[in-house]
């Protein structure tokens, strides 16, 4: 069965500077694959290069469609959802508009109303905060808006781009706890980026090393776990 | 995504020179020797065309200095082009000065204007600047029919000045005279400035505008040399205004309106931002298109005008002389291998 | 009708006017961070259409609708075509469009309509003498009802709709609002259209005021970046606030100050005043921008 995002001789660049070299990776259907790497390795202008928002080389299929060269936001469209570096909170706006920008392009009410609910159910802090403003919020409230706002897409894809970054650790157990279970109630397929290895690593199926811009190992996330030379040259554990 | 879309961002980051560095101790004497020639080879309105031409680059080149090389963007040049023009016939008009003894008073008054238009305008970045100098623009000409003032500016009816004969009894009509005048200050002010800006001034002024915070870093006063720019820019453009109101022989309120400083700004495009012959190419621009626009357009100049700036935007946005820079850098390239690398 | 009731008055009802087009303004320069230098004359330009199709007999109030639509439609237009290509150009290119569809636009409308100064019918016309024991005209409270109205709809329009919420989020982070699928480039393109159908609505309940001629919105072009700038150049309902403290204090400073020959300067005047003592206005945000 082909994967879900497949990712073949991927290339990216930021104006004349090119940043990724040729990756191939993939993530399955209900799969999770995960990203490793150093800062500057180029972990998050790869998930950029799966949205569309830098130059691509390359071929990027999704759900056996090819994707590069589409503009951003009708790769979101198809459903593939971003939760970017910085989280991308409209600061201005409150938790409840933001929620709802998620589910902008979808035209089923009921299904909206029913995943608000659910998204409820797994982030009860935002339904507290609903009609405040997003730039209140903490930097944990922040990451649950934008998860949240992603979910609303009712997305085939997820993609997360360092979760943990900036939060306290209690908070970050709870936010892989929700999305161990988002996983495993919606069948969402995601790609996670992360620079804490032993968390992704726990997480994730399949797991990628990038290193200034290539992938240097690839493999079950297991194998690379319990792979002591890789966790200590390249995981620092 | 749409990046690839984009114009050239070229607009902003041109270098200066248009034309060829080597051996400028030939090359300038000759263009003034070019420049001051028509008076003996055109004659009537066609001189008087030129004339004005020239006035026109001298203010086109003021304003460049501010918003081409400095990247502070004014949109009411008029107004100092004004002050030069009301400056020059007052003190003729009402104090008896003779032509040549206003310019430098008139150039003292704008660049004094300049100066204290340029405080403000440190607050003032990129848009907002703009527009407060468009409404600058649009005010002008109600300032200038104010009864408060009418007794020396005339109010709308302006005032009248006469245009001198040729001094010393030079066998050459006042228009020859006029001509060869406006030439040679022209050619001097384009002489001075060319200097100043290939000059480590000039350099500044670019640097403040590519990079403000760096060129701080580094340790320039941006206040400082942002007001002079501005300074200087207004008193560049004030002489164009005196010499303008000599060669009309008339300056009236409504000489003066936005539409002027909007003439300014689209020669200082279509010639070339950032670059000093660039001014010669708007004044030309200004002063003959919008006649050939109405021989062509019929009752519709203002809107081909329009277009053709429009167009310099997105097909050629550093202008006729950033054209004239690329086909010389291509006949540069050709010759490079048998040339010894030139100094500046 | 002369006094300080009426002058409070007339200050109000031009000041919806100039609260429109600040609007208009501040729309496209949330959305874009650009100033429309063209929009008064697009706003004049469509003001003549409404008077074309009102000399062709339509009934005012269709030509009205009629003119909003069109004027929208050509918003649109230019968005797509002039401003579109030029999404990462430097300032001084944007300036120059705006200046050159400054241009077009102003000596289109010469071209097409001539320049000889025509007047504007009216449908607040009361036949008889002034409203509301004699402090206004019937067009001043007609206008100033209609500016009202527009303001309340686009008000309501932006707040309470899901395409509002799209363009508020287009504008305030584009990146983030494509991420959710939003197509920003066709919500730039209607912010346009709306600030070009805002304007034609201000064109037209200013008209039978000033009398129509291609310049009649130069002024109210600055008296709307005043009230803008007042309000907060990055705050919708700032800019309408400011709009029509301007019109109040045009009037007043008119009448009592400085007299009506330098109008157009007190407007350049507030505009100084406001950018040297407080640039974001009234009750817009200051922004800190990060080296």
């Amino acid at each position: 069965m082909a994967a879900l995002l497949e990712a073949e001789g991927l290339t990216a660049g930021y104006g004349p500077t090119a940043v990724l070299h040729g990756l191939d990776f993939a993530v399955e259907e209900r799969g999770v694959s995960a990203l490793l790497g150093a800062n500057g390795a180029g972990k998050t202008t790869t998930l950029r290069a799966v949205c569309g928002m830098v130059r691509t080389g390359g071929s990027v299929r999704f759900a056996g469609e090819p994707i590069n060269g589409l503009a951003t936001e009708e790769i979101a469209r198809r459903g593939v959802a971003h939760v970017p570096d910085g989280r991308g909170t409209f600061m201005e706006l409150t938790v409840e508009e933001n929620m709802r920008l998620g589910a902008y392009t979808r035209r089923d009410r009921d299904g909206v109303e029913a995943d608000f609910e659910r998204v409820f159910g797994y982030f009860p802090r935002l339904r507290q905060r609903f009609k405040q403003q997003a730039g209140t919020l903490s930097g944990g409230e922040q990451q649950m808006l934008a998860i949240s706002r992603a979910l609303l897409l009712r997305p085939r894809l997820l993609l997360l781009d360092e979760p943990s970054f900036g939060l306290a650790p209690l908070v970050v157990q709870e936010i892989f706890a929700i999305m161990r279970r988002i996983r495993e109630e919606q069948g969402v397929s995601i790609l996670l980026v992360e620079q804490n290895a032993s968390l992704a690593l726990d997480f994730a199926d399949r797991a990628y090393l990038l290193e200034t811009g290539r992938i240097v190992v690839s493999g079950p996330a297991a194998d690379i776990r319990e792979d002591e030379s890789v966790r200590r040259s390249y995981l620092g554990y | 995504m749409a990046a690839e879309d984009a114009v050239p961002v070229e607009i902003a980051a041109a270098p200066a020179s248009a034309l060829p560095v080597t051996a400028s101790w030939l090359v300038t004497p000759a263009l003034v020797l070019l420049a001051l020639s028509p008076a003996f080879l055109v004659e009537g309105f066609r001189l008087f065309q030129l004339t004005l031409v020239a006035i026109y680059a001298v203010a086109i080149l003021g304003l460049n200095i501010v918003t081409g090389y400095n990247g502070q963007i004014s949109l009411g040049h008029g107004a100092f082009y004004a002050v030069g023009a009301y400056s020059t016939a007052i003190l003729m008009a009402s104090f008896g000065l003779p032509y040549w003894a206003t310019l430098p008073v008139s150039a003292a008054i704008c660049g004094a204007l300049g100066w204290g238009v340029g405080f403000p305008a440190l607050r003032l970045g990129g848009l907002y600047l703009a527009l407060t100098t468009f409404a600058l623009a649009v005010a002008v000409p109600q300032v200038l029919k104010h009864d408060a003032l009418e007794r020396w500016t005339g109010g709308v009816q302006g005032v009248f000045i006469a245009k001198p004969d040729a001094p010393f009894g030079l066998p050459l009509s006042a228009d020859q005279w006029m001509y060869l005048f406006t030439a040679a200050i022209a050619s001097a002010v384009f002489i001075l400035s060319r200097n100043l800006l290939r000059s480590r001034i000039g350099r500044a002024l670019m640097a403040i505008r590519d990079q403000p915070t760096a060129a701080e870093a580094m340790g320039m006063d941006l206040a400082a040399l942002k007001t002079r720019a501005f300074a200087l820019s207004a008193t560049v453009t004030g002489i164009a205004g005196a010499l303008s109101a000599v060669a009309v022989e008339f300056v009236s309120p409504d000489s003066f309106t936005v539409n002027l400083s909007i003439t300014l700004f689209v020669g200082m495009i279509v010639g070339g931002v950032a670059s000093i012959f660039g001014a010669v190419f708007g004044g030309l621009f200004v002063v003959f298109v919008p006649n050939l626009a109405e021989e062509i357009a019929g009752a519709a100049p203002g809107v081909l005008y329009g277009a053709i700036l429009i167009l310099f935007v997105f097909v050629l946005p550093t202008g006729f002389a950033g054209l004239l820079r690329r086909a010389a850098a291509r006949f540069g390239r050709s010759n490079l291998a048998n040339k010894a690398p030139q100094g500046r | 009708m002369e006094g300080l009731p009426h002058q409070l008055v007339a200050g109000i009802a031009t000041g919806g006017i100039y609260a429109s087009v600040a609007l208009a303004l501040v729309m496209i320069y949330q959305a874009t961070h650009h100033v429309n230098f063209a929009q008064g004359e697009m706003a004049t330009f469509s003001t003549y259409i409404a008077l074309t199709l009102i000399q062709a007999g339509l009934p005012y109030w269709v030509a009205f609708a009629a003119t909003v639509v069109v004027s929208f439609a050509i918003g649109v237009a230019v968005e797509r075509v002039l401003l579109r290509p030029m999404h990462d150009a430097p300032v001084l290119a944007h300036v120059g469009i705006f200046i050159g569809l400054l241009l077009v636009v102003s000596n289109l409308s010469g071209l097409v309509f001539d320049y000889t100064v025509k007047s504007f019918p009216t449908p607040f016309d009361t036949g008889g003498g002034p409203m509301l024991g004699g402090l206004v005209s019937g067009h001043e409270l007609g206008s100033t009802l209609v500016t009202l109205a527009v303001l309340t709809l686009v008000y309501l329009f932006f707040r309470h709709t899901s395409l509002g919420l799209a363009m508020r989020a287009a504008a305030y982070n584009p990146t983030s609002a494509r991420l959710v699928g939003i197509r920003v480039g066709w919500m730039l393109a209607l912010g346009w259209g709306l600030a070009a159908a805002i304007g034609a609505v201000a064109g037209i309940m200013v008209a039978p005021v000033v009398f129509l001629e291609p310049n009649m919105m130069l002024g109210i072009l600055l008296y709307a970046f005043a009230g803008a700038l007042l309000g907060g150049i990055d705050n919708p309902a700032g800019a309408v606030a400011g709009g029509f403290a301007v019109g109040i204090i045009e009037n007043i400073g008119g009448a009592y100050i400085v007299g009506t020959e330098l109008k157009l300067t007190l407007a350049l005047a507030i505009i100084i005043a406001v950018l040297l003592f407080k640039p974001s206005g009234l009750f817009g945000r200051v922004v800190v921008s990060r080296v």
